[in-house]
């Protein structure tokens, strides 16, 4: 088992590299470059030209590589070219509320998809499982920024019960309630819309587990039809859903993009949003870096976690 | 004379589909003592299975017992509520199942599938449930039995996990026990053994089998009364000597005929009913073998026989034209002769 993690790790570490290069020559074929973000009139040629060689930019692209690189390597990610700020100390102050965000958001998303696909499942083809069935749907096809806004003007406009944007009320020292209520709205939005592909998931799951000889041995025991749908049916349907969960940790520090910028959520996604706008170079890196590293680490979660559930998988 | 234990009669089994209900059993009837043990044969598709759980009353969300009544210990159990059966499932009657492999639940442990059953009926405590989980594993031969206990279901062979399965069949010490081809997932020395320790367990403990296979060889050796079924219906009945010796409904014939046997000739062919069992969406009408019988008459293929007893006792019952003619011949002879 362990020498599995480290062989996985090791294998990771080419595939970081391989991102970086690819990230790195992508950014730099979008057109413009930083200097273009703050250029006033008043700014000469000459002026603009000494700014791009003090921020290193007409050097050949393998070289500015290869400085970033050789300073990432030695856990420096560089300054902002927008805020002059460290790049880490930016992530820093944003992944909190994105991880809040998006963990709200993902707890809404089982606590209703797991309960709702089982019950969809059991009951197939009844009143319930058409309805929920419909729900997902629209769930599914709903896009997040047309729901975000319905959602904003429903409780934010038409019933002013929730605030429409940010983390905190301007001005206040937020606090906990303040928090809270800023953080319904934008955690109810994502949250249903994962939700509406989940319910799908663990219904088709649930279904396939349904049938299985072994449901029946547990009601020639006597058992009660819910410990056999919610003991041994939901355990052996959790193990594709494994899967799914892997698959959305990377969202919780990506962060909603779409989602974030309409909510003004002081989150990852909206300075991704801003850092591609002002063409941030080490910004940009920095979090393609933190985002292919989640993916990989969640990855070897998911896979570590299929021998929790699945007792026939072991790992030597 | 003593009192039965499970009495079915005229027990109909349907299905409900899209296009409308589909009768899967019907007119099956048969009686079983405290003890005995009876034999379900037949083809696949015979209906043996949905007798089985019919009693059990597993028939999933589309099936359920239309007509007839299922007594047991004077208990309708086709009309008892749903909380009632629970208390006798696994209880007062337990059932094993054809498929080891998939018959016990990939994750989790042997020990707390064993235990489930046991808890739940018999109100023990957790150590003692273990304990007495470890004692039912001896009992049917595991060796290691406390790590097994703490074994997943993939771990063990077929054989095996069949033990683990009578092992929790027998725990709470039914008084009837259903087994649904037992043993025609195994291999044949695994078979016998399981064979064997079924025969033991009946005899310490009194409880009554049914035991449905399609293995004729098999019921020889435990039965003491054979039910034949075709096409979801009972075609003979009779105790196990006198169905070998004097079977009386082809299809009865035919299964017996399909036999090898060690001192058969090599040149000689073993017999074959010809075709297959009619589904359930198109019964023939009248006698439902006529289709691949070979001393089908136009009576057969127009009215459908009743199961008529043959003898004076009863125990002999055959559902045939040909059969209730021979016998109205024989009793005539006889009045005249007499």
């Amino acid at each position: 088992m362990f020498q599995y993690i480290i062989r996985r790790l090791l294998i990771a570490i080419p595939v970081l590299l391989g991102v970086t290069i690819f990230n790195f020559f992508i950014i730099n074929l979008a057109p413009g470059n930083p200097v273009d973000m703050f250029v006033n009139p008043n700014m000469s040629a000459a002026d603009i030209l000494a700014k791009k060689e003090a921020l290193g930019l007409n050097d050949p692209l393998w070289e500015q590589y290869g400085r970033w690189m050789g300073s990432m390597l030695q856990g420096d990610f560089g300054y902002s070219f927008a805020t002059y700020e460290p790049v880490l100390d930016n992530i820093a102050a944003r992944i909190g509320p994105t991880l809040l965000l998006m963990g709200t958001a993902l707890i809404i998303a089982y606590l209703i998809a797991i309960p709702v696909g089982i019950l969809s499942a059991t009951k197939q083809y009844s009143f319930i499982d058409y309805l929920t069935t419909t729900f997902s749907f629209f769930g599914i096809s709903i896009p997040n920024f047309f729901l975000g806004l319905g959602a904003i003007y429903v409780f934010g406009i038409v019933f002013p019960i929730f605030p429409t944007g940010g983390m905190t009320t301007l001005g206040s020292s937020g606090g906990f309630v303040d928090t809270f209520m800023h953080l319904v709205l934008p955690a109810m939005v994502l949250g249903t819309a994962i939700a509406g592909s989940m319910v799908r998931y663990v219904r088709s799951s649930m279904l396939e587990v349904l049938g299985q000889d072994y449901l029946r041995t547990a009601r020639a025991k006597g058992l009660r039809e819910f410990f056999v749908n919610n003991k041994h049916a939901l355990r052996n349907a959790l193990i594709p859903i494994v899967t799914i969960i892997g698959l959305e940790i990377p969202l919780l520090i990506g962060g909603a993009v779409v989602t974030e910028q309409i909510f003004q959520w002081p989150g990852l996604g909206q300075l991704t949003i801003q850092s591609i706008g002002s063409r941030d170079y080490p910004m940009l890196m920095a979090l393609n870096f933190i985002a292919a590293f989640t993916v990989l680490f969640s990855n070897l979660l998911t896979d570590l976690m299929y021998s929790v559930v699945d007792p026939r998988i072991k790992y030597n | 004379m003593e009192e039965y234990l499970l009495k079915v009669d005229k027990v109909q089994t349907v299905f409900k589909t899209g296009k409308g209900e589909i009768t899967s059993v019907e007119e099956v009837s048969f009686q079983l003592k405290p003890g005995q043990t009876i034999g379900i044969v037949g083809e696949s598709g015979c209906g043996k299975s949905v007798t089985s759980l019919s009693i059990m009353r597993l028939l999933g969300k589309h099936g359920y017992v239309k007509n007839g009544s299922i007594l047991f210990n004077g208990k309708d159990l086709a009309k008892i509520s749903e909380a009632e059966m629970r208390e006798i499932r696994g209880n007062e009657i337990s059932m094993i199942f054809q498929e080891p492999m998939t018959s016990l639940n990939p994750v989790f442990t042997i020990g707390n599938q064993m235990m489930e059953g046991i808890r739940l009926h018999m109100k023990l405590g957790k150590k003692e449930a273990r304990n007495y989980a470890i004692e039912m594993l001896n009992s049917v031969g595991i060796p290691r039995s406390e790590a097994i206990m703490n074994e997943f279901p993939h771990a063990l062979s077929g054989g095996m996990r069949q033990r683990v399965m009578i092992a929790m069949a027998l725990s709470c010490r039914p008084r009837l026990l259903i087994a649904d081809e037992p043993t025609t997932a195994l291999d044949v020395t695994i078979q016998a053994q399981i064979l064997e320790l079924m025969k033991k367990l009946r005899s310490q403990s009194n409880t009554a089998i049914i035991l449905i296979t399609h293995d004729l060889g098999v019921v020889a050796e435990m039965v003491d009364k054979i039910i034949v079924m075709y096409a979801g219906q009972v075609v003979e009945e009779a105790d196990v000597f006198t169905l070998f010796d004097n079977p009386k409904h082809p299809y009865t014939k035919g299964l017996i005929g399909s036999i090898p046997h060690i001192e058969t000739h090599q040149e000689d062919r073993l017999i074959s009913i010809p075709g297959a069992v009619p589904s359930l969406q198109n019964m023939p009408t009248g006698c439902r073998f006529h289709t691949r019988c070979e001393f089908a008459t136009e009576r057969c293929l127009q009215e459908q026989p009743n199961l008529i007893q043959l003898d004076e006792t009863g125990e002999h019952k055959v559902r045939c034209w040909l059969a209730e003619e021979e016998a109205y011949v024989s009793r005539e002879n006889k009045e005249v002769f007499v």
